[in-house]
């Protein structure tokens, strides 16, 4: 072990015996073993100094972690052995510090959402109901996300897919080249401009009012770069084998994309735009630009109004009474089940339907 | 199928068809035989059409939304009677208009930078976790479960951010004071912590799985060789990191974190509930106040009244949009050096 890259003689004063190659190494429950003694230590200190953020709990056992193993490891193994172990319990550290937020997220979603989740809060608007009233719902908030997601999938999914048809199986030159760099930039519209150009285009300069179908059209700009790039990442992986054995049967070239390279690459397909919806579901930007809002239901997305679940939860969060931040989290759970449906079943597709890659 | 075709002279790729050129499947049809048959050739011809016909119209959409910003910016602009620039103050609705982009400027650039300054290490961190570290059965659901937090809609890491992260931050805001007070930069004093530091660190959180997944795929793609040689030498697993994967990753790495910046740059919803807004720039980062862009479009939007109070809002849209424009641009002529990173689509 010594003759090594940076050709450093194990330091430390705990050289190796003499005869031995073997290096002294810690035991393997060692990491574990730190791990909980530094829990230990971070809510002793919490407690003792009367900390009042679990926060901070956290960050002093996350510190004494990191230092006690890097310590422990200099003394023991060796200044490079124990870089190697900093690296692993920073690494570790960095990935449960990006965990619980999540955790916390979907746990406070959960708790606090199913005070007011109930039938009545899934079949009711919020009709004639005052800020802190308890009660009310979300249908029509539910009505507005089902109708406006719909129409921005009927725009955008035609769209992207001939475009990503276009890419792989006729782009080139000057056009695909720059189709291809605008689709990766469009992926990085923030929403809100989407929801600015709508309110310049159609409601501002076309003198249309605001509606469904304008937070719709915004959703749909927000949808096609997505749908292109995973539409194009599907039809790459159509094996070459399949076009050319079709072609060589003499099938027009459309009638191949049409009747082998799509339906190959339907489940692939199918996924990358439940993913988009889901995507597009939890947009609030845009609805608050171009929907307005309502508390009524309106059926119709092409006039007058409407609420969209994301919006229905500004709108409770900024009515800012404890009946309204009720009505937030449960419909902030209803939107996460649905987004969360959404993946879970794309996800499904994708490993059922997976592509048939060739041998 | 596959067994039929025995000869390969040169193997078609896995994928990349765009890329290769002359032996893509898209020249076939135009070869001369397919040339000459009746059949197929209209349907070729309509279908063809179609297909460019949506590649162009997303041209024109991108078009559209430049030319739309800029003739309604430039009408705010030119009854404007502050300086766009340096104004501190917002009254689009007032007669004559006085408007300005400072504050939402600074509020922007600061809240962005420590957004990045959380996220881009602990991104990596997770990346290489989940390529090096995690045990093999678990690297899977890991990732899976780190992109299903960039699937939870923006308004409720917003939610959540407002009912619960604010209050569980007031502590640490109070020790980071006592401590590094001084700096003035860290000073705190009392209040809700509705702070640009509260919006940097929830920005971090979101835009934490677009980084992980970008990086991700890079260091995926580190030859399985280099890595090897490595270890061969007898590094430990973090020098083979630091003197293979990292290198390698370099590129990759850069551009994902500034597509989590374009991201950062243009959250809205999030910024609007955990931030309260004010129209001056407060030295210190955990003292409330401030604005960003995106988030004053959203919440000063019911209040415009008229087109002017619009055009003011779109205005600074449109700066928000080629700041964004740039930073997505330089990062994908980053990645488009090395096609190979696929990740690039989350």
């Amino acid at each position: 072990m010594s003759n090594l890259v940076k050709d450093r003689p194990a330091v430390t004063g705990s050289a190796p015996r003499p005869g031995s190659l073997r290096q002294p190494r810690l035991p393997r429950w060692a990491p574990a073993a730190f791990a909980l003694g530094s829990a230990v230590v971070g809510v002793a200190i919490g407690l003792v100094a009367g900390l009042d953020s679990r926060i901070q709990w956290g960050l002093i056992a996350a510190l004494v972690f990191v230092l006690g193993s890097y310590i422990a490891s200099t003394v023991v193994e060796g200044r490079r052995q124990a870089k190697d172990r900093l690296a692993t319990s920073l690494v570790w550290v960095a990935f449960l510090l990006a965990v619980i937020p999540l955790v916390s997220l979907l746990y406070e979603t959960v708790k606090r959402g199913s005070k007011a989740l109930n039938a009545d809060f899934l079949n009711h608007s919020m009709a004639g109901m005052l800020d802190d009233q308890a009660g009310g719902g979300v249908y029509h908030a539910i009505i507005g996300t089902l109708e406006q997601v719909g129409l921005a999938t009927a725009i955008a999914a035609p769209i992207g897919l001939l475009t990503a048809i276009y890419l792989v199986e006729y782009g080139r030159g000057a056009l695909a080249k720059a189709v291809t760099f605008f689709v990766d930039v469009m992926t990085g519209i923030p929403s809100i401009v989407a929801g600015l150009f709508i309110l310049s285009f159609w409601i501002l300069w076309l003198d249309f009012d605001y509606s469904g179908f304008a937070g719709a059209m915004a959703l749909a700009i927000l949808m096609m770069p997505v749908v292109v790039r995973s539409t194009e990442e599907m039809l790459k992986l159509v094996p070459n084998e399949l076009r050319e054995a079709s072609l060589a049967l003499g099938v027009p070239k459309w009638r191949t994309i049409l009747k082998v390279v799509l339906p190959t690459a339907i489940g692939g397909i199918a996924t990358g735009v439940m993913l988009a919806v889901a995507r597009i579901a939890g947009e609030t930007a845009p609805i608050v630009l171009l929907v307005f809002g309502s508390k009524t239901i309106n059926n119709n997305p092409f006039e007058d109004p409407q609420s969209s679940l994301p919006y229905y939860v500004y709108e409770q969060w900024t009515a800012g009474q404890d009946a309204s931040y009720d009505r937030a989290w449960a419909a902030a759970l209803v939107l996460i089940a649905f987004v969360m449906i959404l993946n879970l079943v794309a996800r499904g597709i994708a490993r059922w339907k997976a592509p048939k890659t060739g041998r | 199928m596959s067994e039929t075709t025995p000869q390969h002279e040169n193997p078609p790729p896995p994928d990349g068809i765009r890329t290769t050129g002359a032996d893509a499947p898209g020249d076939l049809p135009r070869a001369p035989l397919a040339e000459a048959r009746g059949t197929g050739r209209i349907g070729d011809k309509i279908f063809l059409g179609l297909s460019r016909g949506a590649g162009v119209t997303l041209l024109v959409i991108m078009a559209a939304i430049a030319g739309f910003l800029a003739i309604r910016a430039s009408h705010a602009l030119s009854a404007n009677e502050g300086n766009f620039l340096t104004t501190f103050t917002w009254d689009a609705n007032a007669n004559p208009p006085v408007f300005g982009i400072a504050v939402l400027l600074f509020g922007t650039v600061v809240s962005s930078i420590i957004a990045m300054a959380l996220a881009v290490p602990i991104a990596i961190a997770i990346a290489l976790f989940i390529t090096h570290y995690a045990p093999r059965r678990l690297s899977g659901p890991i990732a899976y479960v780190i992109d299903l937090l960039a699937a939870i809609p923006s308004i409720v890491y917003g939610l959540w951010g407002g009912l619960f992260l604010v209050p569980h931050l007031e502590g640490l805001y109070k020790w980071l004071d006592d401590y590094l007070g001084w700096t003035k930069i860290f000073a705190y004093h009392d209040g809700a912590a509705r702070s640009l530091f509260t919006v940097g660190i929830l920005l971090a959180i979101m835009i934490l799985p677009i980084i992980t997944s970008v990086s991700r795929e890079v260091f995926r793609q580190v030859p399985r060789m280099h890595e090897e040689a490595a270890l061969a030498l007898g590094a430990t697993r973090w020098e083979v990191i630091r003197m293979s994967v990292l290198p390698f990753g370099r590129s990759g790495v850069i551009s994902a974190s500034m597509l989590g910046l374009g991201r950062a740059l243009g959250e809205t919803m999030a910024v609007a509930t955990v931030l309260s807004p004010s129209w001056d720039i407060v030295p210190s980062v955990l003292d409330a106040g401030g604005g960003t862009f995106a988030q004053n479009i959203a919440s000063s939007f019911k209040e415009a009244s008229g087109d002017m109070g619009k055009d003011a809002l779109i205005a600074s849209g449109l700066v928000l949009f080629v700041i964004t424009l740039v930073v997505n641009g330089a990062a994908r002529l980053v990645i488009a050096r090395r096609k190979e990173y696929s990740g690039a689509n989350a």
